[in-house]
């Protein structure tokens, strides 16, 4: 048998820490304040950067997430950290000199400003879908009031993502077994009808759970069985972070 | 509405509608059935079949002679295109849906399809708690659907992690949760081990419900099902007694349908 | 293109946000049209596959990299009230998930990749589709076409927005010109994929394909079926009964303006390909010239930024006609927004439940046979 869940399933990293017990709703309101917060930060105010990642760093240590994990999670940020070294050499205005080079001052910061705050808000998302389930993102979502059908669109979107990566590597199974390998542009052809074949194929076996399920009464949203609620304390627990923040930020202005 | 007053668990009431002649009333009542897809490929001709309360008919027939279609209108995901179909004399129509829905359950033929939860309880909360039902008398139909198909040991197991024999008896436990007034099954047997087989046999007798079976495994639909209808071509081209059927080899033929290498519907049954 | 957190300043970032929240509630309220209980999963399908092909990143040009954006094929499968759905939520997802994309630019990112691709690509579409004759082919050419055009109009559209907004000092030429240059070949890509693709379905589930549904509907026949032995002989056939495609409905004067914004897009698109030619973009421009071009540019004075004049194309001709296009497809993609905006009524959020969510796991599970 296949790996279950897919590559979507292997985001969460399981655990019990206060972190991952946090209901999902706190949770996506404490990593979107922080976040805002962290943007709106002055870039002049470079040692509020280094308390924002400490205090992601916390969060991690907090959650038992090793740093390795976390840092390849972060990858993903790579073309804007390429976009964010190029700044210097192309920005316009006054220009310094940094070991012979001339490059421009609001190059510089700019780069700073991308690399720092996206950096922060990377982060935050990888610790937020590190600690908590798909499932319980969407039911967090659904508390915040987001409309039902894009939680229903969602949810069977990340059904269809599993279903996709498993319709994909059985047709690679299928494409390779006859000799086929992708090496080049020659191969896009192939790749392409791959994916009309593909979309048809994710339809029609995503298209027999959704006729089980409305078989059995399913009318657009998932019944609630247990409640999720949050105590006062879990609330307490998940504002700590962006009031930390907010607290730094403060700071910064001021300073 | 007064469907409402005909939720009582076991729905033994009279409402089976008018045309129960004297006899039975009737779970299942299709008549003058026709359909075709939106790419405009026809797959009913004109279906007529009832099933009494409490019988097991097996529905046979070749690949391609619309038996998927035929269950796919029996609780309304496709809507007739000509004729009508009615569950415990309810018509399937736009806003009968939810209670169709509840009456009829329908047993997918890949597990797989059916089981999306992360575990089997939850899985087998679903189709009751979308009717409405919550707390301990949800907990107690999780358990009794589970109890009735032997898998009450289960409940916290994730589906994925049974077998497949066992993965398909939970499918079946979902929809005994909904108290159907018809059990549909497609292709039962499909890809069962030969205990798996006798297994859910068993389950399948022991259960006091109107049946439904689609199959291609001839012994499987005269060991189970008393009567048996062919599907062919869009129409139903014979209804009678299982064994008598199964025992016409010109008929058989003419219908793509063919018994297992050495098996004697004659010899088989008593 | 996916815009990190503090790329664009706070204004910006908030007027992208209100856009793109009007637009996900007017598509909210006209998915209701398009999506009935068989094709909701297809909406939730489109949406994973947009993600997916989302993450194919093209390597373009030298270090830089970019993906197909999956707009128009969100709108020409779904309709494009679901396609706006669909890509806020793939975008919301990817901001959630896997950090892709900022939390606080969740409202540009829905703008360029969800509105502006959705409006421009479906828009372009349905002109197409009632320009060209009819038939398969006709559809291939207008999905063509329209994922084609819809890539470099985000593109320009984020150009236009980094004019607004880029808290950062590159001259907006550059920007503009290497944007719009790799996203004019990102749109091949996008193109080719989203013909593929829609091709395909069109093959072997027309009903799935929302943008050409002319599905024809043929009277039913019913045929008598006997009950002891088969019974071949066809009987009378019966009336229609499935109510019939209508007609194409009459053509407002809509499709007439917009034919004339999408003619300039893909004027613009063209002649801003011969601009890029000569591509002066962010990677040569640090490959090849390095710190000289910095120097050069040094003197160049900022341009304001109603001037869209595109400075790094020689003749003056083009960089007039390149801003011009840009002013066009930025119209396009925001005034449409509006216009749908104003013209319905905004909705108002019905009361949500709570619900529990959760399905992932056996949905995909192994051993699938069938």
């Amino acid at each position: 048998m296949p790996d279950h869940g897919g590559h979507a399933q292997r985001l969460y990293r399981p655990g019990d820490t206060p972190v991952h017990r946090l209901p999902a709703h706190c949770k996506l309101i404490a990593v979107f304040s922080f976040v805002l917060i962290a943007v709106a930060t002055p870039r002049e105010a470079v040692w509020a950067f280094g308390l924002y990642a400490a205090l992601l760093a916390g969060v991690a240590a907090l959650a038992r997430l090793p740093a390795g994990f976390v840092l390849r999670r972060m990858l993903i940020e790579v073309p804007f950290v390429a976009f964010a070294l190029l700044l210097p050499f192309i920005a316009e205005g006054e220009q310094v000199r940094v070991l012979g080079l001339s490059l421009s001052e609001s190059g510089l910061w700019g780069a700073w400003n991308i690399l720092a705050k996206g950096t922060l808000g990377v982060a935050a998302s990888v610790l937020l879908a590190a600690t908590t389930e798909l499932r319980a993102v969407l039911l967090g979502l659904q508390r915040l009031r987001l409309p039902p059908l894009l939680v229903q669109i969602a949810s069977f979107m990340l059904r269809y993502a599993d279903v996709i990566s498993d319709e994909l590597r059985r047709m690679r199974i299928a494409r390779e077994s006859r000799g086929f390998r992708a090496r080049g542009p020659a191969q896009w052809g192939v790749l392409a009808k791959t994916a009309g074949a593909l979309f048809i194929r994710a339809y029609e076996r995503g298209e027999r759970v959704h006729l089980a399920m409305l078989s059995r009464g399913y009318a657009g949203t998932m019944p609630v069985i247990d409640h999720l609620t949050a105590s006062r304390a879990q609330w307490a627990g998940a504002v700590a972070l962006p009031a930390a923040a907010l607290a730094v930020c403060v700071l910064g202005w001021s300073l | 509405m007064s469907t409402t007053d005909e939720r009582e668990p076991g729905g033994r009431s009279e409402d089976a509608g008018p045309r129960g002649g004297g006899q039975a009333p009737l779970s299942l009542e299709v008549a003058g059935l026709a359909f075709a897809y939106p790419d405009g490929h026809q797959a009913l001709f004109g279906v007529d079949l009832s099933v009494p309360r409490g019988e097991r008919v097996a529905l046979l027939g070749p690949n391609g002679a619309g038996k998927t279609t035929l269950v796919l209108h029996l609780n309304g995901i496709l809507t007739a295109g000509a004729g009508s179909v009615r569950v415990g004399g309810l018509p399937v129509a736009k806003d009968t849906l939810a209670e169709i829905r509840r009456r009829v359950g329908l047993v997918f033929q890949d597990p797989d399809d059916q089981l999306f939860m992360p575990t089997v309880r939850e899985d087998v909360a679903f189709g009751p708690a979308n009717a409405g039902v919550r707390g301990a008398a949800l907990e107690a139909r999780v358990t009794r659907a589970l109890e009735r198909v032997g898998m009450a040991g289960f409940a916290d197991r994730p589906p994925h992690h049974l077998s497949f024999g066992q993965r398909r008896r939970v499918a079946v436990a979902t929809v005994l949760a909904m108290d159907p007034e018809i059990l549909v099954l497609d292709e039962p047997s499909a890809n069962l081990d030969p205990a798996a087989r006798r297994e859910l046999a068993e389950i399948l007798l022991s259960l006091d419900l109107t049946v439904l079976m689609v199959t291609h495994d001839l012994p499987y639909a005269l060991e189970l099902c008393p009567r048996s209808v062919i599907l062919s071509e869009g129409v139903i081209a014979a209804d009678g007694p299982t064994a008598e059927l199964l025992a016409d080899e010109d008929l058989l033929r003419r219908h793509r349908l063919e018994l297992p290498f050495g098996f004697d519907p004659r010899a088989a049954r008593r | 293109m996916h815009v990190p957190d503090g790329f664009l300043n706070a204004p910006v970032s908030v007027a992208t946000g209100v856009v793109a929240a009007s637009a996900v509630a007017v598509s909210l309220r006209g998915a209701r049209r398009e999506l009935n209980e068989r094709t909701a999963p297809l909406a939730g399908l489109v949406a994973a596959f947009v993600f997916a092909v989302q993450m194919l990143n093209f390597p373009v040009a030298a270090g830089t990299s970019g993906h197909l954006l999956g707009g128009t094929l969100a709108a020409v499968l779904v309709g494009p009230c679901t396609g706006v759905l669909c890509m806020a939520v793939v975008l919301l997802m990817q901001g959630l998930l896997f950090a892709d994309g900022g939390l606080t630019a969740l409202g540009t990112n829905v703008t360029l990749m969800g509105v502006v691709t959705v409006v421009v690509g479906y828009g372009l579409f349905r002109v197409l589709l009632g320009v060209l004759p009819g038939g398969r082919r006709a559809v291939s050419v207008a999905t063509f076409v329209s994922a084609l055009v819809s890539v470099p109009v985000a593109a320009i559209g984020f150009t236009g927005l980094y004019a607004l907004g880029g808290t950062e000092d590159v001259s907006l030429g550059r920007v503009f010109t290497a944007m719009v240059g790799v996203h004019l070949l990102i749109g091949i890509g996008e193109a080719v994929i989203t013909t593929v693709t829609v091709g395909a379905v069109l093959a072997v589930r027309p009903d799935l394909v929302r943008g050409a549904s002319a599905a024809v509907r043929r009277p039913l026949e019913i045929r008598g079926g006997a009950v002891p032995g088969p019974r071949p002989e066809p009987a009378e056939p019966a009336a229609p009964a499935a109510a019939p495609a209508g007609p194409a409905p009459a053509r407002s004067l809509r499709p007439v303006w917009l034919s004339g914004l999408a003619v300039a897009v893909v004027l613009a698109a063209f002649v801003s390909f011969y601009a890029s030619a000569e591509p002066d973009g962010l990677n040569r421009v640090a490959n090849d010239e390095g710190i000289s071009a910095a120097e050069r540019e040094s003197d160049v004075a900022d341009s304001p930024l109603a001037d869209y004049g595109v400075r790094d194309v020689d003749n003056e001709r083009l960089s007039t006609g390149l801003a011009g296009a840009a002013g066009v497809a930025v119209t396009l993609g925001l005034g449409s927004a509006v216009f749908f905006a104003v013209r319905r009524r905004r909705p108002t959020d019905g009361p949500t439940r709570a619900v529990q969510a959760g399905h992932e796991g056996a949905a995909a599970s192994a051993g699938g046979h069938a």
